[in-house]
């Protein structure tokens, strides 16, 4: 398992690679890559800065991949984080999960995910030519998390590769 | 009892700070009494902190409800929800 938050780009082919080279066990890797969205619609140079809480948001992080590897079966795990100034067009977070079948690796990377959304402390805060904003959380994020506190056999079940 | 508390993003630029010691008096022994405290502050402190709003609290970088017992020394962060990924 690799956690890591960071103001460095990452390299998502480097990063994917490293999950499957390795082992040949894997079959299958699921990954997200959240990217930075221009929030001002082509009025004035939009950023986007990232806050964290150093100590707890690894911590944090780990946790929730744990969860995931007790709900699925799972080979490994890498979840990055960018903090720091984004531009729109930017990565922002990758989670890749890598398992023996897609049906574990695609639920295991949403689930992390929805959970990275709603429990890792982290905080967004838009620049605009107007001034900075922070980002409002948002209902949707909450529900798309407690989707899951029902039975992972729900989703997710290994069909084979 | 003394302990760290830690403010983010919106709470830490209202507020001013983003850390600081308290030395507490004795009726405060949850996370609710912490936050009653903060709020006789008055201003900014009980403005954000007043009951209805939005804010969420870690003791020792675990995320913590209003009953939450603390103990000298620990590390209390009072943050708004968050918005990573």
């Amino acid at each position: 398992m690799k956690v890591a938050v960071q103001t460095e780009p990452f390299d998502l082919n480097a990063e994917v690679a490293a999950l499957y080279r390795a082992n040949p066990k894997v079959g299958a890797v699921a990954s997200f890559l959240g990217i930075t969205r221009d929030v001002n619609a082509g009025q004035g140079l939009a950023a986007m800065t990232l806050e964290h809480y150093p100590g707890m948001t690894e911590r944090a992080l780990e946790r929730i991949c744990r969860e995931a590897a007790e709900r699925w079966p799972l080979l490994d795990v890498t979840v990055i984080h960018r903090v720091g100034e984004l531009k729109p067009t930017e990565p922002i977070v990758l989670v890749a999960v890598a398992a023996a079948h897609r049906g574990e690796a695609f639920a295991a990377c949403e689930f992390i995910m929805d959970y990275l959304k709603t429990r890792a402390p982290f905080w967004k805060k838009e620049t605009t030519a107007e001034g900075g904003k922070w980002v409002d959380a948002r209902e949707s994020d909450e529900t798309a998390a407690a989707r899951w506190s029902g039975s992972s056999q729900d989703r997710g079940n290994s069909r084979g590769s | 009892m003394t302990l760290t508390l830690l403010y983010f993003a919106r709470l830490r630029e209202l507020f001013g700070t983003g850390r600081e010691q308290a030395d507490l008096p004795a009726e405060v022994s949850t996370l609710a009494d912490l936050v009653d405290w903060l709020r006789g502050r008055g201003g900014v402190w009980a403005e954000q902190l007043a009951e209805g709003r939005a804010w969420r609290a870690a003791v020792n970088q675990d995320m913590a409800g209003p009953e939450t017992v603390l103990n000298e020394g620990d590390e209390v962060a009072i943050f708004p929800p968050v918005t990573g990924g």
